[in-house]
C-alpha cells in the first residue's frame, strides 16, 4: 500500500465485517429461497436438507459455510460527487478484503501465475474489482465471494442480431446443461445481455445486484431437471437475474454468470465523508 | 438404502454399496485435488511409491478453509471431481479405488471403476461446516507447501455421502 492514501481504520472495518458475515450468513431473500424451495424428493430432499443442516452449522460454529470461501468480486459505484478519490476506494477494497482474509479465517484460494508455478499468493488476493462512476456522491461497494465450482461454468456465447429472446434463453439453458450437477445446483444466476465481449461478462456479476428476475429463464433451466446435487428434479436454480446493455448491430453477446448455491454477497454504502 | 463404510475398507463391505445408496462413511480418509493428484500421477509415472497406502484407502477431494482455535480443521466440503477425471483412471488401476467428491465424472471414470471395482462417492456441495463437523482430526502428511491443497490424512466420523457410481460401474442418475 502507498503512503498518504489515508482511509478510515472504520471504513476497512465496515468492508471486512460484512465480508466475514456473508461467508457464514446468507442475505435473508435468498435464505427464504432456499428454505422454500419445495424438492421433488428423493436426493433432491436430502441435498436440500444437507444445505439446511449446514447453514445451521455455520451459523452455530462459525466456520464459513463453503471451505471455498471464494475470490473478492468488487464493483465499487463511485458518486461523481463524492469526496472520496479513486485511489482511496481502491485502497479501501484491498485493505478491507485482506483483514476480511485475515479475521474471518478465509481460505488463501489465489494463485499469482495461473499457468507456471500457481504459487498461492498466501492472502487471498488481490480482489477482483471494478469502478464504475454513476450519479449522486455516494461510494457504494457490492462483493461477491466468488466460489470457483461454479465460475468454471460461466460463459460467454456470440449470437446472432437476429436470435432474439428465444435465443438468449436458449443459450442460458444450453450453458446451463452443460455445466450439469458441477457448479453445486440449486443454483443462482446472472445473465448479462449486450455490450461486447467483456462488457457482456461485466454485466452478467452485475445482474446479481441489479437486474431483472427472469421467470421464463428460471422455468426453462428447471425444465433440465439437473436438480440439487446435480442429482436429478427439482429444483436446478433459484434465481435468474438479467441485465442488458446497448450492442452493436452485428451481434448480440449473451453471458451467464453461475454462482452455486452459497450466493454470498454484501453491499456496503458509504455517504460523504465516511471514506 | 442406507449403508455403512468403514475406511481402510473391507472388500465386500465396498462391493455391497450399491448406486443411490446413503453412505456413511468412517475411519480415515484421505485428502487430495487438483495439484496432488498431478504430483501423485507424476510420482508413480517415475517409478516412486504414494505417499500413503492406495490399498483400502479412499481419496476426498477437498481443500479446507484455515482451522480456527479449537477445530481440528475449518470448512472442509466436496470440490468439482470433473477435474480430477484426466488422473483417476491411471491412479484406480494403481489401486486407488475409492473416490468422494461431488459432481459428474467422465465414461473413463466410470469404466476405471467397473474394471477394478471401485466406488465413486458424492458428498453434499457448498456443505463445508456440515463436514468439518464429522472431521475428528486433520494432518499434513504431503506437500505442504501446496498450502490450502495438501495432502491430508483425516479420521471421520458419520460423513454422510451418496453412492453415484458404485464397483460393477453402473451409475445413479447423472
Amino acid at each position: 500500500m502507498e503512503q498518504g492514501r489515508a482511509i478510515r481504520p472504520e471504513a476497512v472495518e465496515r468492508i471486512s465485517a460484512a465480508l466475514i458475515k456473508a461467508a457464514r450468513v446468507l442475505p435473508d431473500d435468498i435464505e427464504k429461497r432456499l428454505e422454500e424451495a419445495m424438492p421433488s424428493g428423493g436426493k433432491a430432499e436430502s441435498v436440500m436438507d444437507a444445505i439446511r443442516r449446514n447453514l445451521g452449522i455455520s451459523r452455530k460454529t462459525g466456520l464459513p459455510m463453503c471451505q471455498d470461501t471464494g475470490a473478492f468480486w468488487c464493483l465499487a459505484e463511485i458518486g461523481r460527487d463524492s469526496d472520496a478519490s479513486l485511489a482511496a476506494v481502491e485502497a479501501l477494497i484491498i485493505e478491507g478484503a485482506a483483514k476480511a482474509a485475515e479475521d474471518g479465517f478465509f481460505r488463501r484460494s489465489i494463485v499469482s501465475d495461473p499457468v507456471g508455478t500457481r504459487a498461492n499468493t498466501g492472502t487471498n488476493l488481490p480482489p477482483f474489482a471494478y469502478y464504475e462512476p454513476v450519479d449522486g456522491d455516494r461510494v457504494v461497494l457490492h462483493f461477491l465471494l466468488k466460489g470457483f465450482g461454479s465460475e468454471n461454468c460461466s460463459s460467454v456465447r456470440m449470437l446472432n442480431p437476429t436470435a432474439g429472446e428465444d435465443g438468449v434463453v436458449e443459450a442460458v439453458v444450453d450453458m446451463m446443461r452443460a455445466a450439469g450437477g458441477k457448479p453445486c445446483p440449486p443454483v443462482f444466476l446472472g445473465v448479462g445481455v449486450g455490450g461486447t465481449m467483456d462488457r457482456a461478462a461485466l454485466l452478467s456479476k452485475k445482474a446479481f445486484f441489479h437486474g431483472k428476475e427472469s421467470r421464463r429463464m428460471l422455468d426453462a433451466v428447471n425444465a433440465l431437471g439437473i436438480g440439487p446435487g446435480g442429482l436429478g428434479g427439482y429444483p436446478t436454480a433459484l434465481g435468474v437475474d438479467v441485465l442488458s446493455a446497448p450492442t452493436h448491430i452485428a451481434g448480440l453477446p449473451v453471458a451467464l454468470t453461475v454462482n452455486c448455491w452459497a450466493e454470498r454477497k454484501a453491499t456496503i454504502v458509504f455517504e460523504r465523508g465516511e471514506i | 438404502m442406507r449403508r455403512a463404510l468403514h475406511l481402510p475398507y473391507a472388500e465386500e463391505e465396498l462391493r455391497a454399496i450399491e448406486a443411490g445408496d446413503d453412505v456413511v462413511v468412517s475411519g480415515t480418509l484421505y485428502v487430495g485435488r487438483d495439484q496432488v493428484h498431478r504430483r501423485l500421477f507424476e510420482a508413480i509415472s517415475a517409478g516412486g511409491d504414494p505417499p500413503f497406502p492406495f490399498e483400502g484407502s479412499g481419496i476426498y477431494y477437498m481443500g479446507p478453509s484455515p482451522a480456527p482455535e479449537g477445530f481440528p480443521i475449518g470448512s472442509a466440503g466436496p470440490t468439482t471431481s470433473a477435474r480430477m477425471d484426466s488422473f483417476s483412471p491411471f491412479l484406480i488401476s494403481h489401486g486407488l479405488r475409492l473416490m468422494i467428491g461431488k459432481g459428474p465424472r467422465r465414461e473413463e471414470v466410470r469404466k476405471a471403476i467397473e474394471d477394478h471395482q471401485g466406488l465413486y462417492l458424492q458428498a453434499f456441495g457448498g456443505c463445508g461446516a456440515l463436514y468439518a463437523s464429522c472431521i475428528k482430526r486433520s494432518e499434513v502428511i504431503a506437500y505442504p507447501d501446496l498450502g490450502p491443497e495438501a495432502l491430508l490424512k483425516l479420521e471421520v466420523e458419520d460423513f454422510p455421502a451418496i453412492c453415484v457410481i458404485d464397483s460393477r460401474g453402473r451409475q445413479y442418475h447423472m
